[in-house]
C-alpha cells in the first residue's frame, strides 16, 4: 500500500479506463507439454512490477518444473482489494492464490478466509521459514501465531535526502534524525525562487496515502489511533502536536500542490530534484537509483525515518501471497507460492530480469547476495535495518488492540483513515484548521472503536 | 383486455392499408425473436436493481462474515440522515447544476459561430468535437497533471505564480474538466438545431428590418429552446454520475469539498465496505435520476411532437 498505492492507481485507473478490466492471462501450455498431470492454478495479483515480473518468469520456471499451469488475474490494487474481498467474503473460490497485504492478512486470517501456510511451509524443507524477517512473519500471521500468507517483498519507509543541496548549504544529514532537525533543514533548504520545496511529504487523502506517513509521525510524537481499550486518541494532544506539525511543515517548506501529492507525484518531485528531502517507502530507492527515471540518481542520501520521542518509527508493509480457504487445489497453490515466495526465486529475477528488480525486503538470505549488494548499495542495509527496527505490535508509546504500525488492523480502518485524511488533506490547503478535522476524526473513531468493546 | 382492443379497434374506422389484425399464432411468431432480446434485457437491468433493492434492506458488512441480517428501511434512515451524503448531495447539485449551465453557453456561442461558412469549418469543428471523444479518465488525469499542477502545469507555466489551482478552488477545478469536456456535446446538438432553421424565416426577419441581435433574440433563441433543453438534460442525466473528475483530480477532495453522491458511495461500497448502505444511497441516487430523465424523456417527446407538427 504505501508505495504502491499511488503509482498503481494512476497506472491502474488508467488501465481500467483503456480497457474493461485489464486480464493478463498467462496460459502457459507450451512449456509444460507434457511432463505435469495437467494441474491448473488461478492466481490473483496486484499489477505492480514485481508482480509483473513474476507472471512473466512463470512459465518458462515454475510450470516447465513442476507441470503446474498458472493462470494469471492481474488488477489494479483497488480493483483487486475489491474483487478478492468480494471472492473470499462469498466464498466464491475462484482463485487459488491472491495477492493481499498486511493489513489484510490478520482480518482475514480472523474471519476464517484463508488457508494457514504454517503447516506446509515447515513440512517444505528448501523453503527455509527461518530466513524470512520477523517483522514480515508478526504481520502476516493470525491471532493464533499461525502463518496466513508468505511475504513476496516488503519495505519500511525512511528520509531521502539531495546529498548535493545539502552540501551546497553546508548541512549535515544525522543518520538517525529527529523530525525537529528534518524541520530546520527543510526551512533552511526551502528555496521557492529555486523551485525547490524543502521537504515532499504526502498529502493526498487515502488512508494508505497520508496516513501511511502520518501514523508515524503520530507514533513516534506519542500519538495512537486507539489505546489498549480502544479508547479512541484522535484529538488528543499528542495526535494533535503530530497532526499540527506535520500540516505545518508542509504548509510552510513543503512542495506545490501538497494535498494532492501522493507516493507517485512525490517521487516525480524528488526524482527531478525539486525537493531537498522526502520522507517515504523505501522501495522508492530502486526508482530514485535508476538513472533512467530519476536526475537524482546517485546523489540521494538515505537516513532513518525521522523520530520524535521513539527510537525508531519507519513503517512497515508487505506484499504476501496467501490462498484463500476455497481453494480446491492447495498443494499446487503451496508450491506455486514456494516457489515465488523462495529464496532461489530472487536470484533468478536478479540474473534473468536484472538485479533493481529484485522482490526484496522479506528475506534475510537477500542481504547476502553479492549482486545485489552491489546493485543497492546505498540503501540496502538502511532499509533491512529499518524493517527488522519496526514493530507492527507495539510501534508507539503505548500498548496498542490490533496490528499495524501506519493503520490499524481492523477492519474499519480503511473508512476511518480516508475520511479523516480527508480532513488533514483540507487542513493542508488551508480550510480546515486541525482541531477541526482531528475533532471529526475523533467521532468517527468512537463509531469504529464502539464495534470492538 | 383482449375484448376491449377489439372493440376499440371496431369502433373506429380505419383506412383499408391497415393490416389486418393478426391471429395469436402470427403475434407470437413476431414476438419470439425479439423476447431473447427483452429477457436479456430485463436480466442485465431489472435483476441487479432488485437485487440492489434487496441488498438496502440489509445490515451488511462484507468485512464481517455471519454479520448480515434484516433491518428493513434502517438503512434509508442512515443514508437521508448523514450529513456526510448531505454535504454530497449539494456537491453533486452545485457540480452538475454549474457544468451544465456553463458547457451549454459556451456550446451556444461555439455553435452559432460555427453556423457560419468559412475556410476550415471541417477541421475546426473536428478539432472541437475531440474532447468529448477522450475518455473521462484519460480527461480527468491530463487536468490533473498536465493542467493544473502548480509546478509544471500549463495554467501556472503560460501565466506564472504558482497558484495550487485543485486545492484553492477545488469545485471550479472538477467543473472547468467537465465543462471542456461537455461543451463539444452541447455544441453538436445546438448546432443541430441552427441547422434546420428555415432560412426563409431569417430571411423574412430580414427584410422586415429586424438587425442581427432581435433576430437572434425573437428567432433563433426561441425556436433553439427545446435543443437547448434536450442538452441540458442529457448533461446533467451523465454528469450527476460524475466519477472519474472527482477520483482523479481531487479524490473529494480538500476535506468534503467536491465529494459528490458516486463517489460518497464509492467509499461506503469500497473503504467501508458496508454493502447494505451503498445499496440504499444508490436507490436514493437512482430516485433522483429517474426524475430527472422522466423529465428529460418528457422534453425529448415535444420534440418529436414539434417534429411530427411540421
Amino acid at each position: 500500500m504505501p508505495k504502491t498505492r499511488s503509482p498503481r492507481r494512476w497506472r491502474g485507473t488508467l488501465a481500467a479506463a483503456l480497457a474493461v478490466g485489464l486480464t493478463v492471462t498467462a496460459c502457459s501450455g507450451a512449456g509444460g507439454g507434457s511432463s505435469g498431470d495437467g494441474t491448473a492454478i488461478t492466481v490473483l495479483m496486484v499489477g505492480n512490477p514485481q508482480m509483473e515480473d513474476l507472471a512473466r518468469l512463470t512459465a518458462d520456471n515454475f510450470t516447465k518444473d513442476t507441470g503446474i499451469t498458472v493462470r494469471f488475474t492481474i488488477l489494479p490494487e483497488n480493483e483487486l482489494r475489491d474483487r478478492v474481498t468480494q471472492d473470499v467474503a462469498t466464498q466464491g473460490g475462484q482463485y487459488d492464490v491472491a495477492t493481499i497485504g498486511a493489513y489484510e492478512a490478520p482480518i482475514w486470517a480472523q474471519n476464517d478466509w484463508l488457508h494457514e501456510v504454517s503447516s506446509y511451509a515447515d513440512a517444505d524443507s528448501g523453503y527455509d521459514r527461518g530466513d524470512l524477517l520477523e517483522p514480515m512473519v508478526a504481520s502476516l500471521s493470525g491471532g493464533d501465531g499461525k502463518l496466513y500468507a508468505a511475504p513476496f517483498y516488503g519495505e519500511s519507509s525512511f528520509l531521502m535526502y539531495n546529498k548535493e543541496l545539502f552540501d551546497a548549504a553546508g548541512l549535515t544529514m544525522p543518520e538517525r534524525p529527529t523530525w525537529q532537525q528534518v524541520a530546520q533543514f527543510a526551512a533552511r533548504l526551502d528555496d521557492k525562487p529555486a523551485g525547490v520545496a524543502g521537504i515532499c511529504l504526502r498529502g493526498l487523502p487515502g488512508w494508505g496515502e497520508l496516513f501511511a506517513p502520518l501514523t508515524t509521525v503520530v507514533n513516534t510524537f506519542g500519538g495512537t489511533w486507539f489505546e489498549k481499550d480502544w479508547t479512541p486518541k484522535v484529538n488528543a494532544p499528542e495526535f494533535t502536536a503530530a497532526t499540527k506539525f506535520y500540516v505545518d511543515l508542509l504548509r510552510s517548506h513543503g512542495q506545490p500542490g501538497a494535498p494532492q501529492s501522493g507516493f507517485t507525484e512525490c517521487l516525480n518531485t524528488f526524482g527531478q530534484g525539486k525537493a531537498a528531502m522526502w520522507y517515504d517507502a523505501t522501495s522508492a530507492a530502486g526508482t530514485l537509483e535508476d538513472p533512467d527515471s530519476s536526475t537524482v540518481a546517485g546523489k540521494v542520501g538515505y537516513a532513518y525515518a525521522p523520530v520524535d520521542k521513539t527510537d525508531s518509527a519507519g513503517w512497515l508493509w508487505v506484499w504476501a501471497l496467501a490462498m484463500p480457504k476455497t481453494t480446491k487445489n492447495a498443494d499446487a497453490a503451496w508450491q506455486f507460492i514456494s516457489w515465488a515466495t523462495g529464496k532461489e526465486y530472487e536470484k533468478l529475477v536478479g540474473s534473468s530480469l536484472g538485479w533493481s528488480r529484485v522482490p526484496a525486503g522479506k528475506r534475510q538470505s537477500t542481504y547476502e547476495i553479492p549482486e545485489y549488494r552491489e546493485s543497492a548499495a546505498a540503501f540496502a542495509d538502511i532499509t533491512l535495518r529499518s524493517i527488522q527496527e519496526a514493530d507492527p505490535v507495539d510501534p508507539g508509546m503505548q500498548p496498542r488492540p490490533a496490528l499495524g504500525v501506519q493503520f490499524v488492523g481492523i477492519p474499519e480502518f480503511a473508512d476511518l483513515g480516508t475520511k479523516v485524511s480527508q480532513e488533514v488533506s483540507a487542513a493542508i490547503a488551508g480550510q480546515v484548521s486541525v482541531d477541526k478535522a482531528l475533532a471529526d476524526g475523533q467521532r468517527l473513531a468512537e463509531e469504529a472503536a464502539a464495534k470492538h468493546r | 383486455m383482449t375484448t376491449t382492443i377489439t372493440t376499440g379497434a371496431d369502433a373506429t374506422p380505419r383506412p383499408a392499408v391497415r393490416p389486418t389484425r393478426p391471429d395469436r399464432k402470427q403475434r407470437w411468431s413476431r414476438r419470439a425473436p425479439l423476447l431473447p432480446a427483452l429477457v436479456f434485457a430485463i436480466v442485465v437491468t431489472q435483476l441487479p436493481f432488485l437485487f440492489t433493492l434487496y441488498l438496502s434492506t440489509q445490515s451488511w458488512n462484507a468485512l464481517r462474515p455471519g454479520s448480515r441480517e434484516f433491518i428493513g428501511l434502517a438503512n434509508y434512515a442512515t443514508v437521508l440522515s448523514d450529513d456526510r451524503l448531505r454535504a454530497a448531495l449539494v456537491n453533486t447539485v452545485l457540480l452538475t447544476a454549474s457544468s451544465v449551465l456553463v458547457s451549454v453557453l459556451l456550446g451556444l456561442g461555439l455553435a452559432i459561430l460555427l453556423d457560419r461558412r468559412f475556410p476550415g469549418r471541417g477541421i475546426v469543428r473536428t478539432l472541437l468535437i475531440t474532447p468529448f471523444l477522450v475518455m473521462p479518465m484519460a480527461a480527468a488525469l491530463l487536468w490533473k497533471h498536465a493542467i493544473y499542477n502548480p509546478s509544471y502545469g500549463l495554467i501556472n507555466g503560460i501565466f506564472g505564480g504558482n497558484t495550487d489551482w485543485v486545492s484553492q478552488y477545488p469545485m471550479v477545478s472538477v467543473v472547468a474538466a467537465l465543462v471542456w469536456q461537455w461543451t463539444p456535446f452541447m455544441m453538436l446538438i445546438i448546432l443541430a438545431g441552427l441547422q434546420s432553421q428555415s432560412l426563409e424565416t431569417l430571411e423574412a426577419a430580414r427584410v422586415d428590418g429586424a438587425g442581427p441581435w432581435q433576430t437572434f433574440t425573437r428567432i433563433t433563441l426561441p425556436y433553439l429552446r427545446p435543443y437547448l433543453e434536450l442538452g441540458a438534460l442529457l448533461g446533467s442525466i451523465y454528469l450527476v454520475q460524475t466519477f472519474d473528475a472527482v477520483f482523479t483530480i481531487t479524490q473529494g477532495g480538500p476535506g468534503r469539498a467536491t465529494t459528490n453522491l458516486p463517489y460518497e458511495i464509492y467509499l461506503t461500497t469500497f473503504r467501508k465496505f458496508e454493502y447494505g448502505e451503498a445499496a440504499a444511497a444508490g436507490v436514493v441516487v437512482v430516485i433522483g435520476t429517474i426524475l430527472v430523465a422522466t423529465f428529460a424523456l418528457r422534453v425529448i417527446s415535444s420534440l418529436f411532437r414539434m417534429e411530427d407538427a411540421r
